[in-house]
């Protein structure tokens, strides 16, 4: 009895519900869909936000390196064919962007021989050696170090490495190439490992088992199936772990030193694109100089360089990705 | 003793999978080769192969530790340099030149004024923009191609150097593009909200050419608030209100103008002290509210942070991109069933549960944007700011730049608080980290 008369209670109260529901006054739709379209063109807004960066990075890129080659000094040849830079002091300045480039390039293969071995074969290992304990710590250690500002690699490379190789060997010189490349090397070793380890744990399992089933070790598995299927996504790690190190600024900055010159001996100092525009950013060079548009001409050429190294390694990976999904 | 049976059986087994005629010929010599007891050259093999892998298994292992030992010796060089050099002074004071009584705090609260607007500027931006990429996807073919132009641009702009973002800020927001330059001759920005412009005058006490012979008054300033920067100089008058600045803030003095070639002044030391010499020329200059707005920016707060969203904006967009893709596609699906509109789709379902992975990569996003040096160099120059920022376009120095501009003075004692400014902001940017993990852990147990 008493049963009944708690449902029914309970479905006069659902009913009441259900009435307050249908009774309560409609949302306008025509409100609803203003609101929905005000809505798509802010975020419509904030998508081609990002293209105009792009636009607005290339334009004043542009832009500004015309008026540097429009200055008299300045000649198109002097600046691709030459590797003499000499803009800020001297009666004869020169502009020869080889003279940049290759510090760039030294101080970034001396990154590489560290980073591009030791990431790969730390990403190996993470992905198909590590028991699951060490990965745990390892992972975490490394995201520390991509996490460090460069600025501190820059401190570590002057008052650390530095010493120590000259220690070494007394023909280091305060500033050099090879305390700045192993710091920019040390940067780069988390981002390789981290790409590296991503490819290959993208390789499906069903090849791994494949291998060991054959009765490879886990050597064999890896040189022979696991590397070469991930050779693109390891390959596009690399070019964007190069990429990175062109465009590192604060230690080549602080450890590579502040005269371009064309060399290879890595005791030596040299001037980097970074370090270019940051001595002519941080020093008293007046804003409407020639040394100062000279820092764009710099600033484009490094642009496309590491702009086509990024397209390029994220191409590769794209590629690669289809694959395997 | 087992190796050469695993040789023999493996080749035994995968005879009959392959059916090509001259491999299973191969195979079956292979096998019987291997079946013979006492083949060396198979024993041998399969040693080496172990071998090989036990040797690259330790090359891997010392390679990983190696890793670990580079950051310990990082951190233990950086500690035994930095700690001696902890102190309040170094948390609380100016850069002084002294590197004794040097310190951080202008560029703590610079680093705070600039990474806070940056922060409030870029994620609603870059949260929008992977809203749109990820949410909103086209069905027509060139709205495809429009948002694949625009994620294919995103990961680009993730590989561009900060320090090229650092040469655009300073062209698109320091002076941006040279489009406001004054051309009448005129100092200062085009347009101008917020600020109180102020003509000052001293009073007679330190006037060069006037002895008054009464030492007791000393030097005061008198402030007549004009209205604008390039307005005409305020010629004072007796009697007129100018405001002095006080301890308890400005307060109204009536003055006294005399010009003293003509008039001698009076002897009487409240009335000189109040005393203006009507000739003199004041100097301008202006009170800035903390929301005070310039254009061009010039070297502001403003401009950095906006620089500084350039640098961690497709950042954010990647990871919050992954959060989104990481929410189930059926609450979506139910959502829209249930009659919701695609918005309200992702206000009350996709972003509530994407929420903790957006925050994670904006922490790290943000802790990057501390970390950033070379954008703010190229912008701000190295300067030697002695207070914190007190408005939006205030010059302003942030911690890593401090930290710079101490690490390239040659002497020794300027290494040791860059060491000490270091891990500062270590210290920092490891409770952002540990913060971003904490979320990030929370969220992967809630999901389990």
């Amino acid at each position: 009895m008493s049963a009944t008369a708690n449902t029914d209670a309970a479905m006069q109260q659902l009913e009441q519900q259900v009435q307050m529901l249908l009774s309560r006054e409609r949302r306008n739709l025509n409100l609803v869909r203003f609101r929905e379209k005000g809505i798509f063109l802010c975020l419509i807004g904030c998508g081609l936000f990002s293209l105009l960066i792009t636009g607005s990075i290339i334009f004043v890129l542009v832009s500004e390196t015309a008026t540097f080659f429009q200055y008299p000094e300045v000649t198109l040849s002097n600046f691709f064919l030459s590797a003499d830079w000499n803009p800020l002091l001297g009666n004869t300045k020169s502009f020869g962007v080889w003279a940049l480039v290759s510090g760039t390039f030294l101080v970034t293969g001396i990154a590489m021989l560290f980073a591009l071995p030791l990431g790969v074969i730390t990403a190996v290992y993470l992905s198909e050696y590590a028991p699951r304990r060490v990965r745990n710590t390892l992972k975490p250690t490394l995201e520390i170090l991509a996490g460090i500002p460069t600025v501190v690699y820059g401190f570590f490379a002057l008052m650390t490495i530095t010493p120590f190789l000259q220690w070494c060997y007394s023909g280091f010189s305060v500033y050099n190439t090879m305390s700045a490349g192993i710091a920019v090397g040390i940067l780069c070793f988390p981002t390789v490992c981290s790409l590296a380890e991503d490819a290959l744990q993208a390789v499906p399992n069903r090849l791994r088992d494949g291998a060991l089933g054959l009765g490879g070790t886990r050597f064999d598995a890896t040189v022979k199936v696991i590397i070469p299927a991930a050779l693109s996504g390891i390959i596009s790690a690399s070019l964007l772990a190069i990429a990175r190190a062109i465009g590192e600024t604060m230690i080549v900055a602080l450890a590579a030193g502040s005269r371009a010159q064309v060399t290879i001996n890595p005791a030596d100092e040299a001037q980097t694109m970074t370090g270019y525009m940051v001595q002519i950013a941080g020093g008293d060079v007046s804003n409407f100089g020639i040394e100062y548009y000279s820092m764009y001409a710099v600033a484009f050429t490094l642009f496309t360089i590491t702009l086509s190294l990024t397209i390029v390694g994220n191409h590769i990976r794209r590629k690669y990705r289809e694959t395997y999904e | 003793m087992s190796a050469p049976k695993n040789t023999s059986k493996k080749a035994t087994d995968s005879e009959p999978v392959r059916n090509t005629e001259p491999r299973s010929q191969n195979l079956s010599e292979a096998a019987k080769q291997s079946q013979t007891p006492f083949d060396k050259d198979k024993i041998l093999t399969t040693d080496t192969r172990i071998a090989k892998d036990l040797w690259f298994r330790r090359i891997c292992v010392a390679t990983a530790s190696a890793s670990v030992l580079i950051l310990a010796f990082l951190l233990v060089s950086i500690l035994t340099t930095g700690i001696p050099s902890l102190s309040w002074t170094l948390l609380t004071s100016s850069p002084e030149p002294d590197p004794v009584n040097a310190g951080l705090w202008p560029a703590l609260m610079g680093t705070l004024w600039v990474c806070s607007l940056c922060a409030l500027i870029t994620l609603p931006l870059g949260i929008g923009t992977a809203i749109l990429i990820e949410e909103f996807k086209p069905r027509n073919v060139i709205g495809r191609k429009i948002f694949h132009l625009i994620q294919l641009n995103i990961t680009n702009l993730a590989g561009v150097p900060s320090v090229v973002y650092g040469i655009l800020g300073l062209t698109a927001f320091v002076s941006m593009f040279s489009l406001f330059e004054n051309n009448d001759g005129n100092m200062g920005p085009r347009v101008e909200i917020g600020a109180i412009h102020y003509d000052q005058f001293s009073n007679l006490a330190s006037d060069p050419f006037l002895d008054t012979g009464n030492t007791d008054v000393r030097e005061r300033f008198f402030l007549f608030p004009v209205a604008s920067r390039n307005a005409a100089p305020v010629v004072p008058e007796t009697g007129m209100l100018a405001y002095e600045n006080r301890e308890s803030g400005l307060v109204q003095v009536p003055i006294i103008a005399i010009d003293p070639f003509s008039q001698q002044p009076s002897n009487d030391s409240d009335i000189l002290s109040r005393t203006i010499d009507q000739t003199s020329a004041p100097g301008r200059i202006s009170k800035k509210n903390w929301y005070y707005f310039r254009i061009p920016f010039g070297r502001g707060v403003i401009a950095g942070a906006l620089t500084l969203m350039l640098v961690i904006l497709p950042v954010i967009i990647i990871s919050t991109q992954e959060a989104l893709r990481a929410v189930p596609g059926t609450l979506r699906a139910a959502a829209l069933g249930l009659g919701s509109t695609p918005w309200q789709v992702v206000w009350n379902v996709t972003l509530p549960s994407a929420v903790p992975g957006i925050m994670t990569g904006s922490i790290l996003a943000i802790s990057r944007s501390i970390g950033e040096t070379a954008p703010i160099l190229i912008i701000a120059g190295i300067v030697y700011i002695r207070s914190a920022p007190q408005h939006l376009m205030d010059d302003y120095t942030v911690m890593p730049l401090q930290i710079y501009n101490w690490i390239s003075r040659p002497q020794e004692e300027f290494h040791h608080i860059a060491a000490g400014g270091i891990l500062v902001l270590l210290a920092i940017l490891l409770t952002f980290n540990a913060v971003a993990v904490f979320i990030r852990h929370r969220m992967q147990s809630k999901l389990n």
